[in-house]
């Protein structure tokens, strides 16, 4: 029963830990692009349309949190064959 | 690394760090973490306003991964989130009035810290009080037992009959929160956040240390519930803040989204690891952080240094 409930909580925890393995990579990976893509463009816009950068911003830091915990669900349920766990 | 929407050098790695830690601590305790957030990114020399916007913008990110890790654990009482913003963004607007009408007085900086340390050690003194007085009378075998979070999220405490007597107050409309299993006066819960937004436009950040207790305390609802329940209602206010501080031209975005690099990961950490504590538990670690505080507001006040 004990050794049951210790493997059940090893299998959890290391799934989470492989879920924020992948879910640092990405979070790494998006502001290196977001720098490297968008970061002149967001210099030029908080100078010139503060209120598009207000709301740019907003949507950047909210979509980093939403979109990237999506990719990892689905990239976890990928490499687990279908299975949501 | 260099940040040219705030024209400021700091070192990326510093930022993942600080961010990480107040994820951390953001996740387990359903607070924002300015208190934190503010003085290390005015020690890494970034301006006041500055560093204020963009710790609210870094708050807006690791409280969406944080409140979503705790409604996946059932942690987020989303009815009574939702009313609670209603509340919270009037107080806001109030306290940043009142900091403006002590500005033109002339002494906000003196009244602001005096204030800021009462409430601080007054929260402080509170809750170890009660969570100790509920940690010595709680049953040690209902405390021991293994995370089933049905038997840890069932919580105690040593101010129910306080709590108990506010929801008898039939003050119409009363509210019924089923995931919470509370029901309770619309206007307590209005109050509630009010005053929470009160003392966050007044202080400034997010005010999750007067929230989170006030959730428990005066709403009654599980300790739980109000880590996750806060972590949601922070999304909302520290949203419109970071959208009223970005058009004052007080965010770099750039910096907040290193910080929640380390952030992300953090608040998911901390928001599991409730899983593992009883709420009086969770009260009780709660303490140092409104003392820290305290300790930053004593210091900036001594030394003339404004962290």
């Amino acid at each position: 029963m004990v050794t049951t409930r210790k493997r059940e909580v090893r299998r959890t925890l290391r799934a989470f830990v492989v879920e924020l393995v992948l879910y640092g990579l990405l979070v790494t990976a998006y502001f290196f692009g977001v720098l490297l893509f968008l970061g002149s463009w967001l210099v030029q816009l908080e100078m010139q349309h503060i209120r598009l950068y207000a709301v740019v911003a907003l949507f950047l830091i909210i979509g980093q949190a939403v979109l990237l915990e999506a990719i990892t669900t689905a990239l976890l349920r990928l490499l687990r064959g279908g299975r949501a766990e | 690394m260099h940040f040219p929407i705030s024209h400021s050098h700091i070192n990326p790695i510093y930022l993942v760090v600080t961010g990480f830690v107040i994820g951390v601590l953001g996740g387990f305790f359903g607070v924002g973490g300015s208190f934190i957030a503010g003085p290390a990114l005015r020690t890494m020399g970034l301006d006041w306003n500055f560093a204020v916007g963009t710790d609210l913008a870094h708050i807006v990110g690791k409280s969406v991964v944080a409140a979503k890790r705790h409604r996946a654990l059932g942690n987020v009482d989303l009815r009574l989130g939702f009313i609670m913003a209603i509340g919270t963004i009037g107080g806001a607007e109030l306290g940043a009035q009142l900091i403006q009408a002590l500005k033109r007085a002339g002494n906000v900086n003196f009244i602001v810290s005096v204030v800021s340390i009462a409430v601080y050690v007054s929260i402080s003194g509170f809750m170890i009080w009660e969570s100790w007085r509920t940690l010595a009378h709680s049953k040690p075998s209902k405390l021991r037992k293994r995370p089933g979070p049905a038997t840890i999220k069932a919580d105690q405490s040593s101010f129910t009959h306080v709590t108990k007597a506010l929801q008898r107050l039939r003050i119409w409309p009363m509210i019924r929160l089923p995931t919470s299993g509370v029901t309770i006066s619309l206007w307590i819960i209005v109050l509630v956040s009010f005053v929470g937004g009160l003392f966050s436009g007044f202080l400034g950040g997010g005010a999750g240390y007067i929230r989170m207790p006030s959730l428990v305390y005066v709403l009654g609802i599980p300790t739980h519930l109000a880590v996750g329940t806060d972590l949601f209602e922070i999304i909302i206010s520290a949203s419109y803040g970071t959208f009223t501080h970005a058009i004052k031209g007080n965010v770099d975005i750039l910096i907040a989204l290193v910080m929640h690099t380390g952030a992300a990961i953090g608040a998911q950490i901390g928001a599991i690891a409730t899983q593992y504590f009883a709420g009086p538990k969770i009260r009780l670690a709660f303490v140092p952080l409104p003392l820290i505080g305290a300790a930053i507001v004593i210091y900036t006040l001594l030394s003339g240094h404004n962290l």
